[in-house]
């Protein structure tokens, strides 16, 4: 275990003097972070030397979020998890409904089992989306790793991703040797991240030596993209216009076996396990670390006086179209699954479809005129 | 009285760093040797060479980036000052703000007092070009606080809008703003703000803690133009100086509000006496007398600032090592600062200008913020003094132009 030697130096600071003051705090870790659990935790770190602490930086900076109850603490690797799981338990269970910490998570990927999501009306389903990411085993995650990992990621990644072909045939653009002509290019195409301006993500350490060992990969088509080194060491994403949810999940689904199979080749597959299915940076990522969704015009519905209701029974959220920091514009509205862990893919993928097309269908019958009351539906 | 103070700190100097001695150091008497500094604290985690590690500077321009070679990355990675402080902390904010638009800066920063000794072979070539040649192994920086000795100091009221004087202190035993834990920075807190609870007469005054004032005295802050905010500057914060806030800051003021000190924002303290108008004599009077003060309530305490003959008081950026002082007038220059030979005059004086908003800002109008350049190699009284007959040298300047005379470039000063 490597030593760490500046939480050695802090060990000899008393619990009071250390614990941090949470009194205006308002997110998951603040609220189940107890002196008690502090003291059991506070001398411990992980194999690669990350330590609670340096988990909960990011959760004592930000206080709170005007539009969502952040996690507020993050992982350094894998073991996190598990060497401090006396704090992630709770807040996952806060978080991810429940979840318990015998719970077994289940992952499918078979596109198959999706039924329907080729018949979103285009009309209001303007754009269909589904992400995830994944860490990679034997790499520290981005608010802990090393200049030498970070770039041992981006290594083993453009490999990966080069190997790729048929629609999956692509090219990679680390953001350090970007062309303006490519950067403005990427930015059209709304595939561009920027450096982390998100205090939740700076304070977590995931912006350091920006821009080195980051990049962005995308098919020919432009239809699957793959997000090196930025919140997660991968983030795969497979996009369309229109509401053909069941071929963006397809190619979801086949893109991300192809790449897992050519990581595992390389004896660094995925993190996962069976409790908390993929390993993610951000405990609300765990699970699927999913996010399918659509831009969806809901101008009636969106100001009808149930709407939150219906989508907390549909199981979806719904954020602004500039994702999720922002507020809707013009009655468009980001709407996509709400829960990562305790579902699989197809389940959650399914909720979105089914919950999408009965919203648009509520929205055609607001313009008639008529009222929606026997079409809520019952919670899910 | 340096000598004194020099016999002083150097007697008590074991006492607190032993204080704070932990199970991964070494045995006491060694850690007076640099060569041993640099074994203290266990081996850093390092799963890759330091080739690989190495940072791309490429596009850099700080001082950090101008002499962290390959070759002294590899020697130094490795290594941890005692409180587990690594080179790639000190140098991480360099690595994360490639340049800035007005000042070239420095790019990297001290966690505690031991950071100079253990990454000497980087910050002694970064010291050297930031304070002109400044050679650590060989010099000795001078410290005088007697302001009796600065002549003038009178500026004339119709040019000089304000005078001010700043520096910064760092408590000994305790870590540095990029590096310090909440227990640390909250006993920063408490040692200073004793201290200044003792302070009488002109410089009684009053603590304003951040995270406990009222929206009231919040404003009133405000309005003075005392309020510190929490940093946004990516300098400060890729050096981590932002965590916790606003856990132990606060900003303490005398009743007469010309007396203030800053708690826990990029140093432990930043100590400012300042007032309206030109008196920069005064300003500097107050200002000597108040760090006495506290220097010698703190050590009543059994307390101490950080200083050694070598580097002067001990700040967390590299620039502000010496001294740490900044003396400056807010003056209004509408003819001088037009003429071609106004940046000119300046360097010679080895002044600075900056905007009335501070080191990140541009002048508005013709009112400049003008203070020394120089802060490590000369005492705080001949900075002062520098400064005095500088902006003399200015406002001359700007009356000779006033009358259609002509005016001089200053020669550049001897070395």
């Amino acid at each position: 275990m490597a030593k760490n030697c500046h939480n050695d130096h802090k060990m000899k600071f008393s619990l009071e003097e250390e614990f941090p003051d949470l009194s205006l705090h308002n997110n998951h870790m603040a609220k189940v972070l107890t002196k008690g659990m502090y003291e059991k935790l506070r001398g411990k770190s992980t194999p690669s030397g990350f330590t609670l602490d340096d988990c909960i930086q990011t959760g004592v900076d930000n206080p709170g979020h005007p539009f969502i109850m952040t996690v507020g603490c993050v992982a350094g690797d894998e073991e996190c998890y598990d060497v401090f799981k006396d704090m992630f338990d709770p807040i996952i269970s806060d978080r991810h409904g429940g979840y318990k910490p015998t719970d077994k998570h289940h992952t499918d990927l078979n596109f198959e089992n999706l039924k329907g999501g080729d018949d979103l009306d285009p009309a209001y389903v303007l754009s269909s989306r589904v992400r995830t990411g994944r860490s990679i085993k034997g790499y520290t995650l981005p608010p802990h790793n090393s200049r030498g990992e970070r770039r041992g990621v981006e290594k083993l990644s453009i490999e990966a991703l080069a190997s790729l072909d048929g629609e999956f045939k692509g090219k990679y653009y680390p953001l350090s040797g970007m062309t303006d002509a490519e950067q403005d290019t990427l930015i059209a195409d709304h595939f561009l991240f920027d450096k982390p301006v998100s205090p939740l993500l700076l304070s977590a350490g995931m912006a350091r030596d920006w821009p080195d060992g980051r990049g962005i990969w995308h098919n020919d088509n432009k239809t699957f993209l793959v997000w090196v080194n930025e919140e997660d060491h991968l983030r795969v994403i497979s996009m369309q216009q229109g509401g053909n949810m069941k071929e963006v999940f397809k190619r979801f689904c086949t893109g991300l076996q192809k790449i897992e199979a050519i990581f595992k080749k390389h004896n660094h597959g995925f993190s996962w396990n069976e409790h908390l299915g993929y390993v993610l940076t951000c405990p609300s990522n765990l699970g699927t670390g999913l996010r399918g969704g659509v831009h969806v015009k809901l101008p009636k519905l969106s100001v009808h006086a149930k709407f939150d209701e219906i989508l907390k029974r549909l199981r979806l959220q719904k954020r602004g179209t500039g994702g999720v920091d922002t507020a809707s514009v013009g009655g468009v509205f980001d709407i996509s699954n709400a829960d990562r862990l305790g579902s699989s893919e197809v389940a959650q993928v399914q909720m979105v479809v089914d919950g999408v097309k009965l919203m648009v269908a509520m929205e055609k019958k607001l313009e008639k005129g008529e009222s929606i009351d026997d079409m809520i539906p019952a919670q899910k | 009285m340096a000598n004194n103070f020099a016999r002083i700190l150097s007697t008590k100097r074991n006492v607190g760093i032993l204080s704070l001695v932990g199970a991964g150091s070494l045995a006491a008497g060694l850690l007076l040797s640099r060569e041993q500094h640099v074994h203290a604290g266990s081996q850093v985690r390092r799963l890759y060479p330091a080739s690989a590690e190495y940072p791309d500077l490429r596009k850099h321009n700080n001082c950090m980036a101008s002499h962290l070679t390959p070759a002294i990355y590899a020697k130094l990675c490795d290594k941890a000052t005692p409180n587990g402080f690594t080179l790639d902390n000190a140098i991480q904010t360099g690595i994360d703000n490639p340049g800035h638009p007005f000042i070239k800066t420095v790019g990297m920063v001290a966690g505690d007092e031991e950071t100079y000794e253990v990454f000497a072979d980087l910050f002694d070539p970064v010291i050297k070009e930031r304070h002109n040649g400044y050679d650590t192994k060989k010099m000795t920086h001078p410290t005088d606080l007697d302001s009796s000795k600065v002549k003038s100091g009178i500026f004339d009221d119709r040019y000089v809008l304000s005078s001010r004087v700043r520096t910064g202190r760092s408590i000994r035993g305790l870590s540095l703003p990029p590096a310090c834990t909440r227990a640390e920075r909250r006993e920063v807190e408490r040692v200073v703000v004793d201290a200044l609870a003792g302070l009488g007469g002109d410089l009684s005054g009053r603590y304003y803690g951040l995270g406990q004032m009222t929206d009231q005295e919040q404003q009133q802050l405000i309005d003075d133009h005392f309020l510190f905010d929490k940093p946004v500057s990516p300098l400060l914060t890729c050096a981590g100086m932002a965590r916790d806030w606003p856990d132990a800051r606060g900003i303490w003021h005398n009743n007469e509000k010309t007396f203030l000190v800053w708690v826990n924002e990029e140093d432990h303290t930043r100590v400012i006496s300042m007032e309206k108008g030109g008196n920069m004599k005064r300003v500097f009077e107050r200002f000597c007398r108040g760090l006495k003060e506290v220097e010698r309530l703190i050590m009543e305490k059994g307390w101490e600032f950080m200083w050694n003959e070598r580097l002067g008081y001990v700040l967390t950026c590299p620039s502000n090592l010496g001294t740490g002082l900044r003396a400056g007038v807010h003056i209004n220059l509408p003819r001088l600062s037009k003429d071609p030979r106004f940046a000119k005059i300046l360097e010679n004086l080895r002044l600075q200008k900056r905007g009335t908003g501070g080191v990140d800002t541009a002048a508005v109008g013709s009112t400049f913020d003008v203070s020394n350049l120089d802060r490590l190699g000369q005492s705080e009284v001949q900075l002062v003094q520098t400064v005095i007959d500088g902006v003399n040298y200015l406002i001359e300047c700007e009356k000779k132009l006033e009358k259609g005379q002509d005016i001089r470039v200053p020669p550049p000063p001897s070395k």
